[in-house]
């Protein structure tokens, strides 16, 4: 655990050792998830209801869906990284430390400029579930917490199978985007805005409806347009466990291709 | 002791070859086609090659970073692969292209979190800083960023970082790569000094043949993937014929003496070189006693000549 943490430490004084431009990078990361949750307040300038949810409603799915992203994104999206790392064969580096290779990759570039973006996506969430009509109950308090960290999971699996990619093939650029940011724009509206064969791969082929649509509907006591059953938004938080066990998987599948081929 | 020792080392790496205008076939290259090491504690060891011939790729399987296609490893008595994290801790590794440190951040700092990673006892890591510094010199830059530092001056910090957490063996890849001659000599001082301890068990890559002549009893010879010399320098120079020349400067012209058991290769009026390939110096000179001599020089055999001549392919199928 020390070990992580002087990790941590040196990626702290490292990136805070250019002050102004860790200043600017806190300030300016706010501004791609407040337009995120500007873009839904657009839509409901145009239509009253959006996938059978008002505006309040909506904004706990999109306040959901920033908050677990942006909390992922800081976690572990830096994971990206890893491409840069197996192309230049700074790889080789992190493998002759006394370490697993994923934390380290994750503490050495964690981007602690993108904090301020979590914080606005977690303000975002507090301030739609008090502006919704929601009957809180203790089971409802608890999911309003749990739902959020099952997102935080989630994404962090996503960004370490897209990053995982790269062990494959070395230039993979943007075809991880495609899954990490376009699951965030996925999870910010109600799925039930989507239809046909993409809603069925991307909300439940992948999961993504389970990240904040369907806990957004249990927390709001809303039935699903889609018709799946109530209790599902109560346990849809548990779609961070296979994720995970995905992940892992598929990491640990490219550790071993990297080993076996070299850079 | 027997610290790292392979047997049968195959590394195969698949490679794209174009034909025509859109086909592209696989095929299998061995890097390392048959290494067999056995490396004695407290050995320093020097690995040459040309670019290609397999060193790097030997170092990485026996560090763990890459696994071998066939073939058994030890180092330490463990698995490079299967043990990785826990050979990290026994054994230092210097990648000359590749930092160990934060980019941002003073020497000194990394070398902290070093500590904390390698979970170092603050005593242990105190004294083996505190030798650190002396030997490398490391005061004037130990607060300055590491992105600041010359290439000369982070080496001598890798070289710190690798040994902070006291490691058994030290592979080194390239550690004098682009240095200038005095970083050169700085380093090379440091692990010759290093390996007088007789503690440490040292494998180094490198290009530059000096490293070797100053710091390695034992050369490893590897060409395309295969081990083509073990053993002394001597042994190098005996084995590909190599030979000590004598220069003789004359005052004026004279004829030079046969001699056996040397060689004459070069003639000119005031100048004769013979090798020699029997008698001694000495016995050259008694026979030479007489001419109008201005000076005498005996060259030792270059290993550079003597691995210029291995690597342009000549005579080097009978491995030993």
């Amino acid at each position: 655990m020390r070990a992580y943490w002087a990790l941590l430490r040196g990626q702290a004084r490292s990136q805070t050792s250019y002050r102004l431009s860790f200043g600017i990078d806190l300030v300016s990361n706010v501004w791609a998830t407040a337009l995120d949750v500007f873009t839904v307040f657009v839509l409901f300038a145009v239509t009253r209801t959006l996938g059978g949810l008002d505006l309040h409603e909506a904004l706990v799915v999109t306040g959901m869906s920033a908050c677990a992203f942006a909390t992922g994104d800081m976690l572990v999206g830096n994971i990206e990284r890893i491409t840069l790392y197996v192309r230049t064969g700074r790889f080789d580096a992190v493998l002759v430390r006394p370490l697993p290779a994923l934390p380290q990759l994750v503490l050495l570039d964690l981007p602690l400029h993108k904090l301020s973006r979590a914080a606005f996506g977690a303000t975002v969430y507090l301030v739609a579930l008090g502006a919704a009509d929601i009957a809180w109950t203790p089971g409802r308090a608890l999911l309003a917490v749990i739902a959020p960290v099952g997102g935080v999971v989630f994404f962090g699996a996503v960004f370490v199978v897209t990053a995982s990619v790269a062990f494959w093939w070395t230039e993979s650029g943007e075809f991880g985007n495609a899954f990490t940011y376009g699951g965030r724009d996925f999870t910010s509206y109600p799925v039930s805005v989507y239809s046909g064969w993409f809603r069925n791969a991307f909300a439940y082929g992948l999961g993504f409806a389970f990240v904040s649509y369907y806990p957004a509907l249990a927390l709001l006591g809303k039935p699903d347009p889609i018709g799946l059953p109530g209790w599902v938004g109560w346990i849809a938080p548990l779609v961070a466990l296979p994720a995970t066990g995905a992940a892992a998987l598929i990491w640990r599948a490219g550790i071993r291709r990297y080993t076996s081929t070299g850079s | 002791m027997t610290v790292i020792s392979a047997r049968g080392l195959r590394k195969e790496f698949t490679v794209r070859v174009k034909v025509g205008r859109l086909r592209r076939d696989r095929r299998t290259v061995a890097a390392v086609d048959g290494v067999d090491l056995a490396i004695e504690r407290g050995e320093m060891v020097g690995y040459i090659g040309p670019n290609g011939a397999g060193k790097s790729t030997t170092l990485k399987m026996l560090t763990g970073v890459l696994t071998p296609t066939a073939g058994d490893i030890s180092v330490c008595g463990l698995s490079p692969v299967r043990q990785r994290t826990r050979l990290a801790r026994r054994i230092g590794v210097v990648f000359g292209q590749r930092s160990q440190l934060w980019w941002d951040l003073p020497l000194r700092e990394s070398f902290e979190l070093l500590r904390h990673i390698y979970r170092v006892p603050p005593a242990e890591h105190a004294a083996r800083l505190l030798r650190c510094r002396a030997l490398l010199d490391l005061d004037e830059f130990l607060d300055t960023p590491v992105r600041q530092l010359s290439l000369g001056q982070r080496m001598r910090g890798e070289l710190t970082a690798a040994l902070l957490h006291g490691p058994e063996v030290l592979f080194l890849d390239e550690p004098t790569i682009g240095l200038d001659v005095v970083s050169k000599q700085a380093v090379r001082g440091f692990l010759a000094e290093l390996g007088a301890t007789g503690d440490v068990t040292l494998m180094l890559t490198t290009h530059d043949l000096a490293d070797i002549e100053k710091l390695c009893r034992r050369l490893l010879v590897i060409d395309h993937g295969r081990v083509v010399h073990d053993g002394t320098i001597e042994a190098l120079h005996a084995r590909y014929g190599s030979r000590r020349r004598v220069v003789v400067e004359l005052e004026s012209p004279a004829a030079p003496p046969e001699v056996i058991g040397a060689t004459l290769v070069t003639v000119t009026p005031l100048r004769f070189e013979y090798d020699l390939t029997g008698a001694t110096a000495g016995e050259l000179l008694v026979r030479l006693a007489g001419l109008p001599i201005r000076d005498v020089s005996i060259v030792e055999p270059d290993i550079e000549d003597v691995v210029a001549r291995l690597y342009t392919g000549v005579p080097v199928t009978d491995a030993p």
